[in-house]
């Protein structure tokens, strides 16, 4: 098995939570107790009331797709492999929007999804601890 | 006594210095300010020692850098390498002046970003909030990427085009070929454009700004001394600044409501209207920044940012409003809004041969954010 060379997050108490559920196939994030926004930082405090206080929500995984790119530049030599890539930021259908990569595409070029394409979560495993939320078109 | 005894109502610039642009071997950022004062100083027609503030910007060594100038100023600080921080550093000067507190303030600036080779993306780059957790592992690093992306949302919203982010790079280039110090001279044609390389696709190699090594420094003091300096002096008439910090590095507007605040506020501090401008200094990291500002700044109307920049409208002798005559950062050289600064008090010194804005009274620097400024330079005082 070859060794895996990106950049792998690091996990901290405030984050353990989401990597315990994505290791699990499961998308959460934390919500705010007191106006009920979603947060895709790791921190006690809310941004939109200002108020202190989280728990834990499931997401449903869906979206769509908000903003794309794609690197043709090795700013990470383990991405160095499978140049060019593609990054997305997606917007779930509950509000929040994470940065991403869409697979399953034929070429993964740009033209392939295009802002607006609905996709849903896959859990892609890298090791025990680390298992990352990519998306895929949803097949009509 | 109350605390401010002698409030000044003008500030003006009375000096301004540059360095070389380029891979400059054997300067460091402190030296590369250093050099830059020394130039401004003496446009300025003053000693180091006549200087009582002292703010400098990504050259964070105050130390040394009192040290080896030999200064004993009243106020001295540093603030950190962003170019976000540039209008920060200018407010502040403006405010220390202002109060009465202080009189000949420089603000210096010294970027050895060449040479050190401080990346920007990839590890060890904090851009991006929370980046190592939840961008990195997807590959996701560097302002060009986000850049890329909100091009991307421009393009999907307004049906913006990448040959209109053609213009801009052509227009900046034409520019630099009338301006000695410009690293990059050689004219650029659309078919150039189309064929650079991508680096974060849809954005290419022309889309993204020069980073070089250099330094850039300015001379400011109240407007009731500055007749006093060798210089014909050019007035600070507004500085403004409105953070968009809060909405993350992608914002829904691309900054359109927070760059709307500071273009009413600083142009009502002026008391410039839009139509008094006669050229304007963009921050231009990549190409789509300019839209948006020009956009945000109400120079067109939302979402007519592409189609404005089409024809010539930001080129000198041709549009309506010159941009970024000395090339901009895009072909000048990266100099985090500074050379941009120098620009503006240079043109309207006047005497800058075939790029001189003609009769240039009014310039205006415009930066989009996420600390979106803009400031307001003019001949005049009031």
């Amino acid at each position: 098995m070859n060794e895996y060379i990106k950049p792998l997050p690091p996990i901290g108490e405030q984050s353990k939570p989401f990597w315990n559920a994505t290791r699990e196939g499961r998308l959460q994030l934390p919500r705010c107790d007191h106006c009920g926004t979603f947060h895709t930082y790791f921190e006690p405090w809310c941004s939109h009331c200002g108020k202190e206080g989280v728990h834990w929500e499931e997401l449903s995984g869906r979206g769509r797709i908000w903003a794309n790119c794609r690197f043709h530049k090795v700013y990470f030599p383990g991405f160095a492999p499978e140049m060019p890539y593609n990054v997305a930021m997606v917007e779930l259908e509950e509000g929040p929007r994470i940065m991403t990569n869409i697979v399953g595409l034929p070429n993964g070029t740009l033209d392939e999804m295009p802002i607006g394409t609905e996709v849903e979560a896959v859990f892609e495993r890298i090791n025990d601890d680390v298992t990352l939320v990519k998306f895929r078109p949803v097949v009509t | 006594m109350s605390l401010i005894s002698k409030r000044k109502d003008s500030v003006a610039v009375v000096g301004v210095g540059t360095t070389d642009y380029g891979a400059l071997v054997g300067h460091d950022a402190t030296s590369l300010g250093i050099w830059a004062l020394r130039n401004a100083a003496e446009d300025a027609g003053i000693d180091l020692q006549d200087i009582d503030g002292l703010i400098c910007q990504r050259l964070t060594d105050y130390q040394k850098f009192v040290q080896i100038t030999n200064t004993s100023p009243k106020l001295v600080t540093a603030l950190p390498g962003a170019g976000r921080m540039t209008g920060g550093t200018i407010q502040i000067a403006v405010q220390a002046i202002l109060s009465g507190m202080l009189d000949t303030v420089a603000v210096v600036y010294g970027n050895d970003g060449r040479t050190a080779g401080p990346r920007y993306g990839g590890q060890g780059d904090n851009y991006g909030t929370g980046a190592d957790e939840m961008w990195f592992p997807y590959g996701m690093t560097s302002p060009g990427a986000v850049h890329s992306m909100l091009f991307q949302r421009h393009a999907h919203m307004y049906g913006t085009k990448v040959e209109q982010l053609g213009a801009i790079a052509m227009a900046f280039r034409k520019h630099a070929g009338l301006n000695p110090a410009a690293v990059m001279k050689k004219p650029i044609a659309m078919d150039d454009y189309l064929a650079s390389r991508f680096i974060c696709e849809p954005l290419r190699l022309l889309d993204y700004c020069l980073i070089n090594d250099g330094g850039v420094a300015m001379i400011l003091t109240a407007g009731d001394r500055a007749k006093d300096f060798k210089q014909r002096p050019v007035y600070v008439r507004g500085v403004s600044q409105v953070s968009r910090l809060a909405q993350g590095e992608l914002p829904d507007d691309f900054g359109y409501a927070a760059m709307q605040r500071v273009s009413k506020t600083v142009r009502e501090m002026a008391e410039v209207k839009r139509e008094d401008v006669d050229a304007l200094m963009i921050y231009d990291n990549f190409t789509p920044i300019v839209i948006f500002v020009l956009e945000g700044f109400g120079f067109c109307p939302r979402g007519e940012g592409g189609r404005f920049v089409e024809n010539g409208t930001l080129e000198l002798g041709r549009g309506r409003y010159p941009t970024n005559t000395n090339g901009g950062h895009l072909s000048e050289s990266y100099m985090q809004g500074w050379n941009l600064q120098a620009e503006a008090v240079r043109q309207l010194r006047g005497g800058l041969g075939t790029r001189q804005v003609p009769d240039a009274k009014v310039v205006q620097y415009l930066q989009g954010g996420p600390l979106s400024t803009s400031i307001i330079y003019a001949t005049e005082a009031s």
